[in-house]
């Protein structure tokens, strides 16, 4: 990997350019503009060449880690390999060139694929019907949530200001009640991630609106008492919400439809193989029950009786929560990734993906601590080296699996135990790579006996060294003013 | 390797309290700024906030994971560490000495459900 740091401003050469701007038709001026919405100072946009252009970026993609350079085993991400004919579909003349506001009529194949992936996505789950509007996982979260808040609410049950967010949960799930405006009450779970049933009974009441829950959990373990814990909830008046990050393993399975789930997001981008870590951007269907969707956001996309589609608005709808019908091109991907895998073959995903996670943790839980030893499904969690002797961390050991060429896996989360590791393979990489993965966490694990200040001080072979986090986080400078104003 | 200091009263989400008088002097122990790691922020309740035994008081963020703060004691604030808004570091340092907040209790009997040092440290033992 070549070192680049350059900032695009640092390039800026005063009056060079790489355009030239067409004659203006219209008889628009700036003068036309009320003069206090003009700009009086000069924006400070960088001057560079074409060829300035290029190299600036081609060098910063060289150093960029993505699934097409390696292997990505970033727990409770589902970074699979996002097949190339999904771009091919993307790209075709008649969406590529779609504009959101062109008449309904004139768009009908790019509402039928959305009408259709929305079908296709409510039969894998379980669910009545989706939306696809919201823009990412947590979007989708927030969205679920309020249409949770909204049956509530227009059932006049005004009480259930609370959610139930066990304490292995996703951090996305508290903060995506607290903007919800909802109060976030937390269960224990018990030692191998699950709910604890006697916690969770102890704080059911007429206040709860409902209950957030990932299945499998974070520890990549199924709540195997989910149906108990679904009719717990109802018999209280509370609605289930399933937290999708986790769903790779069960596509065409189970449904968390017939779990007793009412809502749930998906993440298009990790289950259903669109561009994930690397730039995104993400999409986070919304799926609901029967007797939710009149609450789903507008606009919703209907086929009307004789066969046409069209996007309309209802009027117990949360509202709107994105613009037009979300990040419609990334749509496309997931509905291409659908139909090339196909029902026959979309059931294999999650047991190829589990296959892989329990190889890999049965050929290491020598070498790390495994501390729940069962089956797992899509991924699971180490807390630490097994042999801990010379004081390597988990922190350590991730710097140095970037010195051998791998992405880094999730650390320090669940935040169960003290060392986390939480490694998920998916089902898109080949036994020569996953051998050659584990060849390389035993190596390290035999590096840390052997010479743990070269781990306590990795990576070595990277553009740059270990990071200073604590200083990165109390004094974050982001923008180019700010290293300009420190430099002076 | 965690220190435990004798005569403070322990929370089972590892806050210490400090008796002094009527006024409870809460922190974090030793064995929370280490499982922790560098703290990079501390959000802290203001002086005269009410706070309730056993809910949440701020939160303490490190380059690892953000945690709230459980009170030990209810009761009102009368004092928090400035010290802490700009240099939350000090924690990792010494984090008996860098106590977060002074409560004036409004039931000292609060205090009997603590656990004392000894207690707290066959606690932590357990703790995976």
């Amino acid at each position: 990997m070549k070192y680049y740091d350059r900032l695009i401003f640092e390039l800026s050469k005063e009056g060079r350019t790489g355009y030239s701007l067409p004659r203006n038709p219209w008889k628009q001026s700036t003068n036309d503009i009320p003069a206090e919405l003009q700009r009086t100072t000069d924006t400070g946009l960088p001057q560079v060449d074409e060829l300035g252009v290029v190299r600036h970026y081609t060098n910063l993609s060289n150093m960029n880690f993505g699934v097409d350079t390696g292997f990505y085993p970033l727990g409770s991400c589902t970074m699979k390999y996002n097949p190339k004919i999904n771009e091919e579909m993307a790209g075709l003349n008649g969406f590529k060139n779609l504009h959101p506001l062109q008449p309904a009529e004139t768009a009908q194949g790019a509402l039928e694929l959305y009408y259709e992936l929305n079908r296709s996505l409510a039969t894998i789950t379980g669910m009545a019907e989706c939306t696809l509007n919201p823009f990412a996982g947590a979007h989708g979260e927030l969205t679920g949530l309020m249409i949770m808040r909204q049956y509530h609410l227009l059932r006049g049950d005004l009480k259930r200001t609370k959610v139930i967010v066990p304490d292995s949960a996703h951090g996305t799930n508290p903060a995506s009640a607290a903007v919800c405006g909802l109060d976030v009450v937390e269960v224990k779970s018990r030692p191998d991630g699950t709910i604890d049933i006697e916690s969770l009974r102890s704080v059911l009441d007429d206040t709860i609106a409902g209950i957030m829950m990932t299945n499998p959990n974070t520890l990549g373990l199924f709540e195997t008492r989910i149906l108990e814990i679904a009719k717990m909830v109802h018999d209280c008046g509370g609605l289930l919400y399933y937290d999708g990050a986790n769903m790779n393993p069960l596509l065409g399975r189970c449904r968390p439809g017939d779990m007793g789930f009412d809502i749930l997001h998906l993440n298009l981008h990790k289950t259903f193989s669109t561009p994930h870590g690397g730039g995104g951007p993400g999409a986070g269907a919304v799926g609901v029950a029967a007797h939710l969707t009149e609450y789903l956001p507008n606009p919703r996309v209907v086929r009307t009786a004789d066969g046409r589609y069209e996007a309309v608005t209802g009027k117990d709808a949360i509202g709107q929560v994105s613009g037009f019908l979300g990040n419609y091109a990334v749509l496309q991907r997931a509905y291409t990734y659908i139909l090339a895998l196909g029902k026959e073959y979309i059931r294999y995903a999650g047991p190829l993906a589990t296959l892989n996670a329990n190889y890999i943790k049965e050929e290491l839980k020598g070498d790390y601590k495994l501390p729940i030893d069962t089956l797992c499904k899509h991924e699971f969690v180490f807390d630490g080296l097994a042999d801990t002797s010379t004081g390597v961390t988990t922190l350590d050991i991730a710097k140095r699996l970037l010195d051998y060429g791998y992405h880094a896996p999730t650390i320090y989360f669940p935040l169960l135990f003290h060392q986390s590791i939480m490694i998920e393979p998916t089902e898109t990489e080949s036994l020569e790579t996953i051998d050659s993965f584990i060849a390389i966490m035993k190596k390290i694990a035999e590096e840390a006996l052997t010479m743990p200040d070269e781990l306590k001080t990795a990576p070595h072979n990277t553009p740059v060294r270990r990071l200073d986090e604590t200083t990165a986080a109390k004094n974050p400078i982001l923008t180019y003013t700010e290293l300009k104003n420190q430099a002076e | 390797m965690s220190t435990v200091l004798n005569g403070l009263y322990y929370s089972e989400s590892h806050e210490w309290v400090k008796v002094e008088g009527n006024v409870a002097i809460v922190g974090i122990t030793d064995y929370a700024q280490h499982a922790l790691g560098n703290i990079v922020y501390v959000d802290m309740p203001e002086v005269d906030d009410e706070v309730a035994k056993e809910e949440d008081f701020g939160a303490v963020e490190s380059t690892k994971a953000a945690s709230d703060l459980i009170s030990p004691v209810s009761g009102n604030v009368i004092e928090v560490n400035e010290a802490l808004q700009d240099n939350p570091e000090l924690i990792n340092e010494n984090a008996f000495e860098n106590w977060i907040m002074k409560v004036e209790m409004s039931d000292a009997s609060e205090l009997e459900g603590l656990m004392d040092a000894a207690a707290y440290e066959a606690f932590c033992a357990n703790e995976h």
